[in-house]
């Protein structure tokens, strides 16, 4: 599992990104030949997306971040109620193996149900 | 860092027409400025505007998207190693070298779509990649028909489907990886390649650098990246992304009563009918009693495009655009059409008609996934 590198910026603005010296090797988009070097990758940096980033947040920042970045929350449908947050938590749960206990499932859904429901 | 943090997060972003749709651009490494969905894995939509610059969509502004954060961060071309086993005569363990050069090439112009690809018009709004229209793309992809690797390889008797794994990976062991599976014979119909090129480049990374899996005509989730694994198999494969995911309604509208559930599934396949107006967007101010070129692109699942009608009277009568070269069934078909409109406003639709008569509905579908949306656009433009 990899870090997920989360910088908190104060102002950080809906989704904002701090992007890292990201490195594309070789080729470049209108490469020719095979490129002999090997091709390098650097995912951008993430920060926390503002409406996360206060106290109820950090048992969501905690808990969804080892496997995604944190935009697949926030850019879902809002209003949709607590059933659709009680369904997405229990999905990561069940079907992605999400390492979350019952209780802090339960209080994370409660959260973004708050936040977003 | 902090200081770097603040003043880089302050990016410029777009507003997609549907409600919680501001989104960050970013111009990620092989790419142009691009609409972000989500940082880890990356996944950029294509800014709407690229698709009036020509009907192949270029490299660095192709749509991006992962499912598993765990990627390959460093590919070396030199050491890279394509296997095909399982149920077959003889594994191969194959270079790109190799590819290149003990294979004979095939190209085809084929639309790669993502099956959620305008999810967030979908109503009522469902779960997923919140997506509007730019999860699509147009190329000329180059590589080697699958055909003939299974040939190389030679199928056992018996052989009842092909899987396909890509160097991406689940950051946590218990996920279920991306895999995904074609029936044998999908897999040898000689049209599905094994792909190292893109409108003549090498694939950009976040395309799935070295190889991807090009299956013309059908959604992008079949189209693995980074491919790296093919297994020939004597039984169904019942992985998660074919078992459970990627699932469509069973029956003949691939639809359900928003809100409901289908009895019956089948695994996502062909794409279905679709054209936007590319020229013009929502809103636009056009000049009244003078020409408006119309222009825009229609594609299906692999029947062509034998027509495009376009309404300016919000659906009530419809008039023939003309169609620009054909650069094959599985392409973008550009088409347009000149109309003069009086004075007001008007609301203009686009509708295509595919070679096996399939035609885009004038009423949107429903699936429970957001997948396959289709119906007819419309955008309304101010002519004064
Ligand atoms: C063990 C891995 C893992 C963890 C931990 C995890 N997720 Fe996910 N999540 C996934 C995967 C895999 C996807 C699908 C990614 C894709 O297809 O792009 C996903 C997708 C999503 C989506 C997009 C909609 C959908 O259903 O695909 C939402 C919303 C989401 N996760 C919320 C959460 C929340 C809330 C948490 C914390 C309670 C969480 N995730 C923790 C693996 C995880």
């Amino acid at each position: 599992m990899r870090g997920a590198g989360l910088i908190l910026a104060a102002t950080a603005a809906l989704a904002g990104l701090a992007m890292a010296s990201a490195g594309l090797a070789a080729p470049g988009p209108r490469g020719k030949a095979p490129a002999a070097r090997p091709v390098t990758f650097t995912l951008p940096e993430e920060t926390i997306p503002e409406d996360l980033a206060d106290a109820e947040g950090e048992a969501v920042v905690n808990h969804c971040t080892a496997c995604h970045s944190l935009e697949y929350l926030v850019t879902q449908p809002r209003g949709k109620g607590a059933q659709f947050w009680k369904d997405e938590v229990a999905k990561m749960v069940n079907v992605y193996k999400a390492p979350i206990e019952p209780a802090d499932a339960e209080a994370v859904a409660a959260v973004l149900a708050r936040k977003f429901g | 860092a902090p200081l770097r943090g603040l003043a880089q997060s302050v990016h410029r972003t777009v507003q997609m027409p549907f409600a919680n749709g501001t989104r960050p651009l970013i111009q990620l490494p092989g790419k142009r400025e691009m609409i972000l969905l989500t940082s880890r894995p990356p996944q950029l939509e294509t800014p709407f505007a690229v698709f009036n610059e020509g009907v192949i969509t270029p490299n660095d502004a192709f749509f991006v998207r992962y499912h598993l954060s765990e990627l390959p961060l460093e590919i070396d071309p030199a050491g890279f190693r394509l296997t095909i086993g399982g149920h077959v005569e003889r594994p191969l363990t194959l270079s790109l070298a190799s590819l290149k050069r003990d294979f004979a090439a095939s190209e085809v112009v084929a639309v790669n779509q993502c099956s959620g690809n305008s999810r967030g018009f979908v109503d009522p709004r469902v779960a997923g990649g919140q997506l509007g229209n730019g999860a699509m793309g147009n190329a000329r992809w180059r590589g080697v028909p699958l055909r003939a690797l299974l040939d190389r390889a030679g199928l056992r008797a018996g052989a009842v489907e092909v899987t396909f794994n890509g160097l991406d990976g689940p950051p946590l062991d218990a996920m279920p990886d991306f895999v995904k599976a074609l029936g044998i014979d999908h897999a040898r119909d000689g049209e599905v390649l094994v792909a190292y090129a893109m409108n003549g480049a090498d694939l950009p990374f976040l395309n799935g650098y070295p190889l991807r899996l090009v299956v013309p005509g059908h959604y992008g989730t079949y189209w693995v990246k980074h491919l790296n694994e093919i297994m020939v198999r004597d039984t169904p494969f019942d992985g998660y992304w074919m078992k459970t995911a990627y699932r469509i309604p069973d029956n003949d509208c691939t639809c359900v009563v928003p809100g409901q559930k289908p009895d019956k599934t089948r695994p996502i396949g062909r794409m279905n009918v679709r054209s936007f107006v590319t020229s013009h967007t929502d809103g636009q101010r056009v000049a009244a009693g003078a020409t408006t070129e119309l222009r825009g692109i229609a594609f299906s699942g692999g029947a062509g495009i034998a027509r495009v009608l376009v309404s300016s009277d919000g659906g009530q009568g419809w008039s023939e655009a003309r169609l620009g070269e054909d650069l094959g069934r599985f392409s973008f078909r550009e088409w347009r059409l000149g109309i003069t409109l009086p004075a007001g406003r008007h609301r203009l639709m686009v509708r295509a008609f595919a070679g096996d008569g399939e035609a885009q509905p004038l009423e949107p579908r429903w699936q429970p996934s957001g997948y396959m949306r289709n119906v007819v656009e419309s955008l309304t433009v101010e002519a004064a």
